[in-house]
């Protein structure tokens, strides 16, 4: 059993006939839910759903604060490397743009431990491009070694592992796996991913639950917003989301809501995902898994983020960079960027800003055990 | 005359025991230990960050509070038990609060390791505090290990429910020899002195507190609250009716006789 055969029973239901049926009543039973089903958690994210916005905000606030408090966990991106052996055609990494390669040796890793370190955060979130041969378990390894000194939560973003590998890297320190689908449908899956090893759907699928059977503390799972219609692979995300709540009770199941941003190539989103759209998926998912965790990264602007501040987001990004060595940089834009950051401030400024707004900013929140 | 809180034979002088994990400044916590006076504090170990600068929560603690860490984030005995070892060799004193939950949907306790836990930790010379689903039993085997309280939960963390376990929780208080501390699912001040009108020894709060518009004067409506429902215990409530009562219905006849 895997979250595959859930996808297989949806992968051809119409989810757009469904929407259109949707009355306002519907809307109101879902809301009125002690707990939602997963057609009436699709039913909050209906156009019909668009006039109960606040309504949604009001549940989904209430949810937030009994749940995790007025807090908000930071943390920060460092790119270990940005070789690559897949081509996706909306990612700055993909293997055929011709941008500076490179990937960090120890030391300047160090220097950016250190940096990122010395303003307080104790969370960090490592990033590789898809390339085992430049950036192979070895190497993660040594480089967890030095992050072990600096961190107390290692989390990683890298390419799909085998269910092995995820236990060989929770002994060395890691306790947190980001890994994102991207897109759930799957014939738009292969027309996006052309080459390399992320073209394997399946392995990608599953590699959160490898990760969750080896004890991986917390695992969080995405969509990237624009390639596809968003109704549909919202659903999809959260029924994934749901699915490895119930199989693993201990846990900590979070998702990630990354929109298509600019990426130095002319690759367009199929879809566009407004604002008001993020608030509604934000908030449709607070109400049909109270204790999600909901990660919402610099890609937004500060201004939508200090919207959404209460209304379901319970971990932000902060001083974020998507260059190999761009924490420490002398000069920005010595490499080619993964995508675009919209809210540059660092992280004086992030603690700063949620103390201003009544949250707490939390910087440690693990500690190897 | 003197009520204290009796703890591992140390006098606490707030029955009102105060949670931190979800409040919107550290400096909050400060002002509301400072309202609710000389009480056990618990701190998730996993928010302890001794090296930083700004954001060391111990910073934020009074000195006339017990610390109490707590073992967050465990999800198994074993784990319980290198936090608590941790939390010791960080400095932090020998009280613990065991909190070993394996369920992130529900955050519900898990009876079976918290005993496990409570066994190792008590010969360790903790003041061990167990966080538990009121089970009467269980509560039972943990005062044999060792426990110096047991906290069993009003209804689930942070859901201000109440004390939806009363039932059972007023069993624990009549047969358990060491204090009984409701923790968790205290929602209003009411509830808190319902907890202590039942005879519970102390209550723990931290979401009520932590997320109310005014933090501060929320606290000192919950001492009080406490306070009151400690009084009304100890002066000997009366019994509650439905109905008006008659002097006496059944036996009146009774009276003829004495004549």
């Amino acid at each position: 059993m895997s979250f595959y055969q859930t996808y297989q029973k949806y992968q051809n239901f119409d989810s757009e006939a469904f929407l259109s049926r949707l009355t306002n009543d519907d809307i109101k039973r879902a809301l009125q839910a002690r707990r939602l089903s997963s057609s009436q958690f699709l039913s909050l994210l209906s156009p019909k759903a668009e006039g109960f916005l606040e309504n949604m905000a009001q549940r989904a606030h209430q949810t937030t604060l009994q749940h995790f408090g007025k807090t908000i966990q930071l943390y920060t991106p460092l790119y270990l490397s940005n070789y690559c052996e897949n081509e996706c055609v909306y990612c700055g990494f993909n293997c055929n743009n011709k941008i500076a390669r490179k990937k960090l040796s120890l030391d300047e890793l160090r220097k950016e431990a250190a940096f990122i370190a010395s303003q307080g955060l104790r969370h960090i979130l490592i990033l590789t491009g898809g390339s085992r041969a430049h950036s192979p378990l070895s190497y993660i390894k040594d480089c967890l070694k030095v992050l072990r000194e600096y961190f107390s939560s290692i989390s990683i973003e890298i390419y799909a592992l085998r269910e092995e590998e995820y236990k060989e890297l929770i002994d060395e320190g890691v306790d947190g796996l980001t890994l994102y689908q991207e897109v759930y449908d799957r014939a738009a899956y292969e027309q996006v991913h052309l080459k390399g090893p992320k073209t394997d759907y399946e392995f990608r699928l599953d590699a959160p639950e490898r990760a969750a059977r080896q004890k991986m503390r917390s695992v969080n799972i995405g969509v990237l917003l624009g390639l596809e219609p968003w109704r549909k692979e919202v659903f999809l995300l959260g029924l994934h989301a749901r699915y490895l709540q119930d199989k693993f009770f201990d846990a900590d199941i979070g998702i990630s809501l990354p929109r298509l941003r600019p990426m130095g190539s002319d690759f367009q989103p199929a879809c566009i995902v407004k604002d008001s759209h993020i608030v509604q998926i934000i908030l449709a998912l607070r109400i049909f898994l109270p204790r999600l965790g909901i990660a919402l990264s610099t890609r937004e602007s500060a201004q939508l983020r200090e919207n959404l501040l209460g209304l379901g987001v319970t971990r932000m990004s902060a001083g974020s960079t998507t260059e190999v060595g761009g924490h420490t940089a002398q000069e920005k834009d010595s490499h080619l960027p993964q995508f675009e950051i919209n809210d540059t401030r660092n992280v004086v400024e992030i603690k700063q800003w949620l103390l201003s707004k009544g949250y707490q900013p939390v910087l440690k929140d693990w500690m190897p055990v | 005359m003197s009520d204290f809180l009796e703890i591992a034979g140390q006098k606490i002088e707030s029955r009102l025991l105060i949670g931190t994990g979800k409040f919107p400044q550290k400096g909050v916590i400060k002002e509301v230990l400072e309202v609710v006076g000389a009480a056990i504090v618990t701190v998730a170990l996993r928010r302890v960050d001794k090296e930083s600068a700004d954001e060391n929560i111990l910073d934020y603690i009074p000195k006339s509070c017990i610390l109490m860490p707590n073992t967050s984030g465990a999800r198994d005995a074993a784990e319980a038990v290198r936090i608590a070892r941790l939390a010791k060799a960080a400095g932090c004193g020998n009280w613990i609060k065991i909190e070993v939950i394996a369920d992130n949907k529900y955050l519900l306790p898990d009876n079976i390791e918290t005993l496990k836990a409570t066994e190792i930790l008590a010969k360790e010379d903790f003041i061990v505090l167990p966080y538990m689903n009121p089970d009467l039993m269980v509560a039972k085997r943990l005062v044999d290990a060792g426990a110096a309280a047991v906290m069993p939960l009003g209804s689930p963390i942070g859901s201000n429910r109440g004390v939806k376990t009363k039932e059972l929780v007023r069993i624990m208080v009549d047969e358990i020899k060491v204090p009984v501390i409701v923790d968790a699912g205290i929602g209003s001040p009411s509830q808190a002195a319902q907890c202590m009108e039942m005879g519970c020894a102390a209550v723990l709060v931290n979401t009520a507190i932590a997320i109310a518009q005014d933090p501060v004067s929320m606290a000192k409506a919950f001492r009080k609250a406490v306070e009151a429902g400690r009084l009304a215990y100890r002066a000997g409530l009366g019994p509650v009716s439905d109905k008006a009562n008659a002097s006496s219905p059944l036996t009146g006849f009774l009276r003829d006789e004495k004549k």
